[in-house]
């Protein structure tokens, strides 16, 4: 939906309360759904497969083993989620506009992180950095990196899609991954030269030890403590509120409402009097700035960053908004969300459970890939595929 | 317009696959551009420098000893390191250490009336960057000798071309047996090998550290993975129980390595990899209140380590092939040099390149007097085979058949818990052990 129309009933002139709240925490509720359920549906498959494993192994209970950790497996994948759900808006918001994939949208995430980190950079510099409140410094780190791959993402809009937007639709597609290597080396160069270094560190103030969940007991009697980074938790309460402001803004806005003209039926909508440009640069200022966000905000939880840092990221973004459907927002935070959990249920249990024949986190990208496949074998048009509406 | 759009996905998802490729792609167009602008660029400066001195006593000897007009001619030493990209800091230092050498050696290859001069490469730390620079530095026929790798996969890749065309190359950091245990003739190292330091560590592990469990985690290169195997090995036969053993590519966001771990709960955490990647896992698994101790190879002997895991690493142990520049008191006057030169603490490996490169020296001028002009690279090969021990800043060398010194010196060094600047820091790393072995 998001992008289209047929979520909002037609003439959005007065809208009720009530509208607008469903407009807004419905698809909040899906997401939600698919959290549970796909986190529901893993740990029931991951247990049942170690319950019929347990036989292999004499040595450690399996099914206890991967009780122990299934929590805390859980928590990670939730957070990883998160990560590729908020790099898959940006990813679906233009493809959503232009029906054009954003190569270049996982650097952008990549600048965010990096003008995050010569902010924080800057601020220990000047010895202020300890003295600052956490959450103070996350404020102003995010609204830097969103300010900075915002800008970004409509300067590369108006320089390297524009004058290609009515060419044949795989010319801006290549335009897209020469920015996206131009953005890396680019810079790889400006980090070398400012003395940010290749690796650069992320200085934060300091958070605090993670928060202990829970403390769950193991089999030799120890208890392993269930972790929630603080870090992780500023993140996951993020990048909602992004997802909740992303709804209100496309669905309860006139704002939005043009957006999804645009999106629908681009000559009509500037029949209408839209500015079909400045939306589209709209579009990208908002999916970059999520981007940069979102960069920002997983800088500040790894601790270094590099120019690197977002090539992967955005890759699996994409397949996360692809697996939601592509062009639907709520679908790119479930697909996000349900990539993230099938990495780290492989990366975690996978030596576990073969013995240590396969080791899991060199195998994630592929077991986790292969179920994707599966998925979209099944649903050609993603999970939440549905209702994308086509445009006929 | 279902069709259409299912085209639509195809298309992206190839083009996806292309864009997959792009960690391998987008490194070979760029490096084929720079590393011939590397070349030149960096060359001028340090030619320059020998070259004009050079010049003056190369016309007296011109003329005094008009006896050998065959000794003249241009000879380039080539480097490939790193020296751009995460592992950049230590490639650097082995371009800056053989530049070094070069400078204050050279003089052997000048007064003889060559032309001598630096051609350094950088392979990345990739190794098809490094493959492709191979087949640069063996077309160009005035290259007769060759200082590197820092990464043993690298110079895996690069040695068969080497060998094809009879290239020395002397390895100031290449740890991997292969390298020499593969039938190159041409392959030299002048530090140990990663089978006796996964031993060493195993040992330092076992008996000073009083460890009874282990999670390895390792790089999937040849170096770290090759490392972390003979970790393993040692470990598991001299009971140590090994609790987990992964490899990973990750760079950043180590989360879902590190559930495993905390619920193994081990006592020892060893990486088998390099700085740039072991900076971040330890730093996130104290995050997470993991208290394993950490230990890991010479992968991770660089003040970067410090700076990008900060306090994690603070008094942990590694083991190594090359100490700090200052526990070799040979070095004392490079450990200068460099300074002042380049502006920085020399890393480690430098003084080791500054030392291979004196062998490549050695080698072209006795080759060169035996032929009595030029020499050519199968001379250079057999000229360093047959010189016999070597004496440089960081310890005397011979080598063996296999191209291995007859005995190495491995270390254990204990990262210093001081505060500062992490160059400085890095060069108060104390060294805990200190242990002559001989080749295997």
């Amino acid at each position: 939906m998001a992008i289209t129309a047929d979520a909002i009933p037609a003439p959005a002139s007065r809208r009720t309360l009530r509208m607008t709240l469903a407009g807004v925490f419905g698809p909040l509720g899906q997401v939600f759904i698919f959290v549970v359920g796909s986190a529901i549906v893993l740990s029931v498959i991951t247990v049942l497969v170690a319950f019929l494993l347990r036989g292999t192994r004499t040595n450690v209970d399996l099914v206890q083993a991967t009780l122990t950790i299934l929590p805390q497996v859980i928590v990670d994948g939730l957070v990883r989620g998160f990560l590729f759900a908020t790099i898959a808006l940006g990813y679906t918001m233009v493809y959503g506009v232009l029906e054009f994939i954003n190569f270049a949208h996982g650097e952008i995430f990549m600048v965010g992180a990096f003008s995050g980190a010569a902010l924080g950079a800057a601020l220990a510099a000047s010895g202020i950095v300890n003295a600052l409140p956490p959450l103070l410094f996350v404020l102003i780190a995010v609204i830097v990196g969103m300010a900075v791959s915002g800008t970004l993402a409509v300067t590369i809009e108006r320089i390297a899609y524009r004058p290609l937007r009515n060419a044949p639709r795989l010319v801006p597609l290549i335009s897209a991954i020469g920015v996206s290597l131009l953005l890396q080396d680019g810079m790889r160069l400006i980090a070398n030269v400012t003395g940010l270094g290749f690796n650069a560190r992320f200085p934060t103030p300091n958070f605090g030890p993670p928060l202990q969940l829970a403390q769950i007991p193991a089999a030799d009697g120890r208890t392993i403590p269930l972790i929630l980074d603080v870090r992780a938790l500023i993140f996951i309460v993020a990048a909602t509120l992004m997802l909740i402001g992303l709804n209100y803004l496309v669905n309860a806005t006139k704002l939005g409402t043009a957006i999804r003209a645009v999106a629908q039926d681009r000559p009509t909508a500037s029949l209408m009097g839209i500015n079909v440009n400045q939306i589209i640069a709209l579009t990208f200022l908002i999916g970059g700035a999520l981007g940069g966000a979102a960069g920002v905000l997983f800088g500040i939880r790894v601790g270094t960053v590099n120019p690197y840092i977002g090539f992967l990221p955005g890759l699996k973004a994409f397949t996360a908004a692809v697996l939601g459907g592509i062009g639907n927002i709520p679908g790119a935070m479930v697909g996000g969300i349900v990539l993230g959990f099938l990495e780290a249920f492989v990366a975690s249990y996978l030596s576990l459970l073969t013995g240590g024949a396969f080791s899991g986190a060199s195998y994630a990208d592929i077991v986790a890939f292969a179920i994707l496949i599966l998925i979209l074998i099944f649903r050609p048009s993603g999970l939440l595929g549905e209702a994308v509406a086509q445009k006929v | 317009m279902r069709y259409q759009a299912s085209k639509l996905l195809l298309t992206t998802f190839l083009i996806g696959a292309l864009a997959a490729c792009a960690p391998a792609a987008p490194v070979a167009p760029t490096a084929a551009p720079a590393a011939p602008t590397a070349a030149p660029e960096p060359t001028a400066a340090p030619t320059a420098a020998p070259a004009e001195p050079t010049a003056a006593p190369a016309e007296p000897t011109a003329t005094t000893a008009p006896a050998a007009p065959a000794m003249s001619g241009k000879i380039k030493i080539a480097t490939q390191s790193p020296l751009s990209g995460p592992q950049a800091a230590l490639g650097t230092g082995i371009r800056n250490g053989a530049d070094l050498g070069l400078q204050d050696m050279g003089k052997m290859l000048t007064d003889m009336g060559f032309e001598v001069e630096l051609a350094p490469f950088d392979d990345q730390a990739k190794p098809e960057v490094g493959a492709a620079n191979a087949k640069n530095i063996a077309s160009d026929p005035d290259i007769l000798c060759i200082v590197g790798h820092l990464n043993s996969g690298v110079a895996l890749a690069s040695l068969p071309t080497y060998k094809d065309n009879s290239l020395a190359m002397v390895s100031p950091a290449n740890t991997n047996p292969k390298i020499t245990e593969s039938g190159y003739q041409n392959a030299f190292r002048v530090v140990g090998r990663d089978d006796v330091q996964g031993a060493v560590g195993e040992e330092f592990a076992r008996t000073e550290m009083k460890i009874k469990s282990v999670y390895i985690i390792h790089d999937k290169t040849d170096y770290g993975q090759g490392v972390a195997e003979f970790f393993r090995q040692q470990a598991e036969k001299n009971g140590i129980q090994v609790l987990g053993f992964e490899g990973t590519e990750e760079k950043s966001n180590f989360e879902s390595i590190l559930t495993p771990i905390q619920a193994a709960n081990p006592d020892l955490i060893y990486f088998g990899g390099i700085y740039d990647q072991a900076g971040p896992l330890f730093r996130q698994a104290r995050d997470r209140g993991i208290t394993a101790k950490f230990l890991g190879p010479d992968g991770l002997d660089s003040s970067e380590l410090l700076k990008l895991a900060g306090d994690a690493v603070k008094g942990m142990y590694y083991t190594s092939v090359a100490a700090p520049v200052s526990q070799f008191p040979d070095a004392a006057k490079f450990a200068e040099d460099y300074k002042a030169k380049f502006n920085e603490d020399a890393p480690p490996f430098s003084a080791q390149a500054y030392d291979a490169m004196g062998i490549c020296i050695r080698a072209i001028a006795q080759a060169a007097e035996k032929a009595g002009g030029k020499p050519s690279r199968e001379q250079v090969v057999q000229a360093i085979r047959d010189a016999g021990e070597y004496k440089g800043i960081t310890g005397a060398y011979t080598f063996n058949a296999k191209g291995d010194p007859v005995t190495s010196t491995y270390f254990v060094l204990q990262v210093s818990d001081k505060d500062g600047e992490p160059g400085e820091v890095w060069n108060a790393n104390a060294v805990v052990k200190k242990l002559d072995i001989p080749a295997p």
